[in-house]
């Protein structure tokens, strides 16, 4: 984190398309105790107008977390997951994500700012889908114990 | 498709649905690491979460954001009304090996509908009495079924 001021602005793209798999959205449904049945069923998702199985709102964190794994194997980061917690988090949605859907992420770092000891990493990831359009970006702050950025 | 929560009418601190009590085990800690592909070893691991000075293993945060938000989900009937979701880890959810942690969440109406239709629904996550995400808020449409031509919208783009 000695030059952490040269990470701003830097960006971590996953290197192909993300597909959105049935068995995955009813995974991360049964982990996020969600019990709305268009989650997991895929008639009750086409009863209410979608092609395929609905993701739990939280699931662009996926895409989030295989972009922050590109930046944390950085060197030029030089950061060890056990010592990063979560900070905050937000989400701003086009739509909700389906099965079948191929996604792409770009996570952009925003900035990284010194608090208290800790460092303290904010990114931006925005998802869009196979014709471009914007599905979700996700906002995270990660912080980053007993590292002190420059 | 159920219509879901009507909020139009709905005030300031009106109950969105009833109070929820969910209990997170390690079993749900690794079960929510295997599908979210999140293995930060202070979700599953005592002694490396003591190591780095943790209480002890905590709840991965997206674990309790995503699953906090779940009764507005089924309340809400879609879940292309919601607009934005955003909060803060202000405690980290510890969970015991033994008991477990038991999280509770409470959603009441936060501000009401603008002109676009959407409003806001604060959500309140307590473990063991006290609050664990900070600023839990949802803008959502406050408006069920198919009203709003957004939603609309975004159900035409998934087909």
């Amino acid at each position: 984190m000695s030059d952490s001021q040269g990470l701003v602005g830097r960006r971590y793209e996953l290197p192909e398309p993300y597909l959105v798999g049935r068995e995955h959205v009813r995974a991360m449904a049964r982990a996020l105790f969600a019990t709305n049945r268009i989650h997991l069923e895929v008639e009750a998702a086409r009863a209410a107008g979608y092609a395929d199985v609905v993701a739990p709102t939280t699931f662009p964190a996926v895409l989030q977390d295989a972009c922050m794994q590109l930046f944390l194997a950085d060197p030029d980061a030089g950061i060890e997951l056990q010592n990063v917690v979560h900070g905050d988090e937000g989400f701003r949605y086009e739509r909700p994500i389906v099965a079948g859907d191929e996604l792409r992420a770009v996570l952009e770092i925003t900035s990284i700012k010194s608090l208290g000891g800790n460092s303290m990493i904010a990114a931006d990831t925005v998802v869009t889908d196979a014709d471009g359009g914007h599905v979700v970006t996700a906002t995270a702050t990660l912080v980053v114990r007993g590292e002190v950025a420059a | 498709m159920p219509a879901g929560w009507d909020g139009r009418a709905a005030e300031v601190g009106d109950a969105v649905t009833a109070p929820t009590t969910m209990t997170f085990t390690r079993d749900s800690l690794v079960r929510y690491a295997g599908a979210s592909g999140d293995f930060n070893p202070i979700h599953y691991r005592d002694d490396i979460a003591t190591a780095v000075g943790l209480p002890g293993v905590l709840a991965h945060g997206m674990l309790t954001m995503g699953a906090a938000i779940q009764p507005l989900v089924q309340a809400l009937g879609d879940p292309a009304r919601i607009v934005s979701y955003s909060t803060r880890f202000t405690r980290p959810v510890v969970v015991d090996a033994d008991e477990g942690a038991e999280v509770t969440i409470d959603a009441r109406v936060g501000q009401t509908a603008g002109d676009d239709g959407v409003g806001r629904i604060d959500l309140t996550v307590t473990c063991a009495g006290k609050t664990v995400l900070g600023k839990a808020q949802v803008r959502a449409r406050f408006a069920p079924g198919t009203d709003g031509d957004d939603e609309t919208d975004a159900r035409a783009a998934t087909r």
